[in-house]
């Protein structure tokens, strides 16, 4: 069976490889490249632990079809810290106990990613609809909250 | 073993489209099934032309092209009118994803967007050029021969529109129900009412009963009695995990009366 050629930038960095037809992008990162950052939990959209950013907007990497992120950008939790520097939302997210079992976090993390990048200064009801396709069985959501509008903060001062 | 062919114009992807083919919008509802196993499709046929996204204004009617997602749609000011039902479709993630193409073939509970498209009169042009009517295109879709190219409707004024989706979880949830009405009116009374339901049916249906009790009356209390008590007729829900169909049709016209009234709290 044919393989498909698929290029594109991951964590900034030039990616290529082939995929069988139908390959999923969460399956691709995680198999084919080796990118064990995003998760499986459903497969079929209603988890989020497999978001992904593509082109800075967050996606379902499950329910995404590999070969139609050809020439796009695409970030995960792999690239967030530089070598043992976490990123602030990593940081904050450990220090308000925003991880239990940890498997939600990734989806989490970019989630929060692609809502601070567009709004420095959400209201927790926008951080609420951020994550909403997000499910985490284990904090009961309310530090992971508290943890991006930490970040929020501790970002908006660092700029200012 | 699944095939992908990717195309660069709609005609040449309808060209290729056979019985065993799914044309590709955002995949949320196709990937779940190449993930599950679905048998029921060996090829995946897609379009690499980005006008197929375009949302646009031509002879006075909005003109929202098949690959639009609902963040598209969210975001150009020309379906202002259409952002808060687009908000409402699954979470950030799916509506960076979900096309007006899908939605327009979403099965049961899906299909809120559709909804709304009901209650506007929207008109669904085809890849070959043809247009039909969007009530016409919801009862004979899983015969359809032929893509989606886009869709038109035509701004409503005002507070005309109204759009309101029932479900458990907030703010993210699948519908118990959806609710898209267009409320016209002449000299204050209300002409040519649309009233659409979603997840009332195998498709978003028209409560044709309602539409024509509202003929000429006020929208108040007394006005919209008689089209309450007809809300349900001609819908025909199913029981699913979320709710049974019969309390689809008790609450149906509830909610109703909340729409029609401004009422209550989503
Ligand atoms: C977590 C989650 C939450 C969801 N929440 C909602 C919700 O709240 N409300 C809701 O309405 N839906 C919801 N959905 C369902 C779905 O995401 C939407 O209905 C969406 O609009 C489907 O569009 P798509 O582009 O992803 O469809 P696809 O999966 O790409 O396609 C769906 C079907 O439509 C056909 N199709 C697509 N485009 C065309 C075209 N141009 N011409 C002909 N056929 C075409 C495909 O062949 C396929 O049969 C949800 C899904 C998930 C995974
Ligand atoms: S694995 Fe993608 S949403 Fe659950
Ligand atoms: S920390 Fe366990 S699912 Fe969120």
């Amino acid at each position: 069976m044919a393989k498909t050629p698929v290029r594109f930038t991951l964590n900034g960095s030039e990616t290529a490889l082939f995929v069988d037809g139908g390959a999923n992008l969460l399956d691709t990162l995680r198999r084919g490249v080796g990118d064990l950052s995003p998760k499986y939990g459903c497969g079929q959209g209603t988890c989020g632990t497999c978001t992904v950013l593509i082109d800075g907007e967050p996606h379902l990497s499950c329910l995404t079809l590999a070969e139609t992120v050809e020439g796009r950008s695409i970030e995960t939790t792999g690239g967030l810290s530089n070598g043992a520097d976490l990123h602030p939302l990593q940081r904050v997210f450990m220090e308000n106990f925003g991880a239990q079992c940890g498997y939600c976090t990734p989806g989490m993390l970019m989630a929060a990613k692609a809502l601070l990048a567009k709004n420095p200064n959400p209201s927790r009801e926008e951080v609420v609809e951020a994550i909403s396709g997000n499910i985490c069985r284990c904090t009961g959501y309310e530090p992971i909250i508290d943890a991006i509008l930490a970040t929020a903060g501790q970002m908006r001062g660092r700029v200012a | 073993m699944l095939t992908v062919e990717t195309f660069d114009t709609l005609a040449q992807a309808a060209g290729a489209m056979t019985p065993e083919s799914r044309f590709l919008g955002g995949g949320t509802l196709i990937m779940r099934g190449v993930n599950y196993g679905d048998q029921s499709f060996q090829r995946i046929v897609r379009v690499r032309d980005r006008s197929l996204r375009e949302i646009r204004s031509e002879s006075g009617r909005i003109v929202i092209g098949a690959g639009a997602t609902m963040a598209d749609v969210m975001a150009a000011s020309e379906t202002s009118f259409l952002a808060d039902v687009a908000r409402q479709v699954g979470g950030p993630a799916v509506r960076n994803m979900a096309t007006i193409g899908g939605n327009l073939f979403a099965p049961h509970p899906y299909g809120d967007f559709t909804t709304a498209l009901l209650a506007l009169d929207a008109s669904v042009r085809l890849s070959d050029g043809s247009e039909q009517p969007i009530e016409n295109f919801l009862s004979a879709r899983s015969s359809m021969r032929g893509l989606v190219a886009s869709v038109s409707v035509s701004r409503p004024m005002g507070d005309e529109f109204r759009f309101r989706k029932v479900s458990r979880v907030k703010p993210k949830g699948v519908s118990v129900m959806s609710i898209a009405v267009w409320l016209p009116r002449q000299g204050g009374r209300i002409s040519q009412a649309r009233i659409a339901f979603g997840a009332m049916g195998p498709t978003p249906l028209r409560a044709k009963a309602a539409e024509q009790a509202l003929e000429g009356v006020n929208l108040d209390a007394q006005g919209i009695e008689q089209a309450l008590s007809v809300a349900t007729a001609g819908l025909s829900p199913m029981d699913d995990s979320l709710a049974s169909a019969w309390y689809r049709n008790e609450v149906a016209p509830v909610h109703l009366r909340r729409v029609l009234l401004g009422e209550g709290n989503r």
